[in-house]
């Protein structure tokens, strides 16, 4: 057997699975939006854009189109606590994605274990830790109130599907860009230092820009979870405080509007999408050539 | 201070900062396992030890069955899933930058990168589009296809440390491809396989988005049981059953690493 033929032998199950499987669903919920909604959920011809007007605007009892920024409002949450998610685990996790380079090879072992531990506990349980800590009745208010100090509601607003998030989400934004520091040079820092840089500007000139990579990977899989994230803003939003996530979701479950959901779906994957186009090309740009 | 020479792995309070962040990471885990262990009714008012609800969830006959679907599920998924993945990284194994191989690769990778209620409600609208009715089968399709690149990374990354020197030897000493396969590689890549293999498994064990939405009634997993206990409030019963089922996950993600780190450890 010729090597090519066995490439392909060798290509070919997951390229059939991915694309019967992954991509062609995806294609179908793209079809699905641009039809109508059945009486008992399900979909019907004919195709009309319908369910992406319903975004923009909703009819009132008269049957006149009226602008409603409702669902716009929703996207925009979700988006801005998305991109409020990647900016605090950038925070957090580049500097502890340095210690953890810094680090003797031995305790840097440990170290990342204990960063890729979390990652594959299940995230219901994980987001159901913190309803047991901010609840009303739960661990902080306890403790405020044994401190003498009074309690207030920490369950059910943006804050707490925020720490939700950020929570569920840190290990993605640690892990890349610990794996391009891993790999710096020490010289290049000495030589800065030599060179009279001090610590600050020895980060803002050499490290940052050789974090840049993992930083915008993990900053792209930190995104595309987040905007789309159920759990948190379910367990910890109570529900009232809707993101898209939770909003696809109910056009499936109790709206029982397809169309609508599809329609939701794909705006979700266009816009990360779009990111994702934007964010390579622009780190393409950057990257020098080595 | 400018006698000492120039330390640069030490930054000054970073050390601390890190710690608080593992602290961040881990305290509110710490948390639904010791209450777990809590013997009053309410969940989290410390009344004292016991082990009254492991009993209780080692009793409940539905636990029980989501258990059983998820473990079904899981196993399922990682046999397929992991499959796919080794005969992908061989066969994508001398791919250039920008060939074909790059398009499989991107489908691959694909499920980490789109959020998991689009893949979910996809794959929902698709099986209800073509009328596939397969019971558990439905949601060991839909397991498979997120678990393929967490099976497929590392043994990806073990090919690629691996280089094709001992292969190559192989072949000079006129063995068949077949032959190198069997013998040569994938003894060598078996850690790893091993390894991706565990991962997949915990990835399906992780799922809830997707066994969700796409479930019938009766082939409900674990993380879709526990939900459900959720919507009818807090109780010391979900602490015992998430401790479990954080237990597993953190066993099964030592060994699939340990395997790792012992490929590791060869070369």
């Amino acid at each position: 057997m010729n090597a090519r033929l066995t490439t392909i032998l060798l290509r070919s199950p997951v390229l059939v699975t991915m694309v019967l499987f992954m991509l062609a669903p995806m294609v179908l919920a793209v079809v699905y939006s641009f039809m109508t909604n059945g009486a008992y959920g399900g979909v019907r011809m004919p195709f009309t854009a319908l369910a992406y007007r319903q975004l923009l605007f909703q009819e009132d009892f008269d049957g006149n189109l009226v602008f409603s920024t409702g669902y716009l409002a929703i996207l925009w949450r979700s988006v801005l606590l998305a991109a409020l998610t990647v900016v605090a685990s950038l925070a957090i996790g580049l500097p502890l994605a340095w210690y953890m380079a810094c680090s003797p090879p031995a305790k840097r072992a440990r170290l990342l274990l204990l960063i890729t531990l979390p990652f594959w506990i299940n995230t219901l349980i994980r987001t159901y830790c913190w309803v047991l800590i901010l609840r009303d009745e739960g661990l902080l208010n306890s403790g405020l109130r044994r401190l003498g100090l009074v309690g207030g509601h920490f369950l059910y607003n943006d804050f707490a599907i925020l720490l939700g998030m950020i929570y569920t989400y840190l290990p993605f934004m640690v892990l890349p860009i610990y794996a391009v520091l891993e790999r710096v040079n020490g010289d290049v820092i000495e030589a800065s230092h030599d060179l009279y840089a001090d610590r600050l500007s020895t980060f803002r000139r050499i490290v940052w820009p050789l974090a840049m990579p993992g930083a915008i990977a993990g900053s792209l899989l930190v995104f595309a979870p987040a905007l789309g994230s159920f759990l948190a803003p379910d367990l910890l939003g109570g529900g009232r405080r809707l993101m898209i996530g939770s909003l696809i979701q109910l056009q499936f479950t109790s709206s029982r509007n397809w169309p609508f959901g599809a329609a939701l779906a794909t705006v979700v994957s266009v816009a990360i999408l779009a990111v994702l186009f934007v964010v390579v090309r622009k780190s393409f740009n950057k990257v020098p050539a080595r | 201070m400018s006698s000492k020479p120039f330390d640069w792995k030490a930054t000054p309070g970073l050390s601390t900062l890190s710690w608080v962040v593992y602290l961040f990471l881990y305290a509110p885990l710490l948390v639904i396992i010791v209450y777990s262990f809590n013997a009053g009714r309410q969940a989290t008012l410390w009344e004292g030890f016991s082990l009254d609800w492991y009993a209780k969830v080692f009793h409940n006959r539905d636990i029980g069955i989501a258990l059983s679907n998820s473990l079904i599920v899981a196993v399922a998924a990682m046999i397929l899933s992991t499959m796919l993945a080794v005969t992908a990284a061989l066969g994508l194994r001398h791919a250039r930058a920008g060939g074909g191989g790059q398009i499989t690769l991107g489908l691959i990778l694909m499920p980490l990168v789109v959020p998991e209620i689009v893949v979910a409600v996809a794959t929902l609208v698709f099986f209800s589009g073509i009328g596939l009715k397969l019971g558990l089968g439905n949601l060991i399709i839909a397991h498979t296809v997120f678990c393929v690149p967490f099976a497929y990374l590392p043994i990806q990354a073990r090919l690629t440390d691996m280089g094709s020197a001992v292969e190559d030897a192989a072949r000079d000493l006129y063995s068949n491809e077949w032959q190198v396969f069997r013998r040569v590689t994938l003894p060598l890549l078996l850690p790893a396989i091993l390894s991706g293999a565990m991962l997949a498994f915990a990835s399906s064990l992780d799922d809830f988005l997707i066994s969700m939405l796409l479930a019938d009634a009766g082939q409900t997993t674990l993380p879709v049981y526990i939900y459900g206990m959720l919507r009818l409030g807090v109780s010391p019963e979900i602490n015992a059953v998430s401790t479990l089922l954080l237990a597993s996950s953190v066993v099964i993600v030592l060994v699939a690493l340990r395997m790792q780190g012992m490929t590791k450890r060869k070369s």
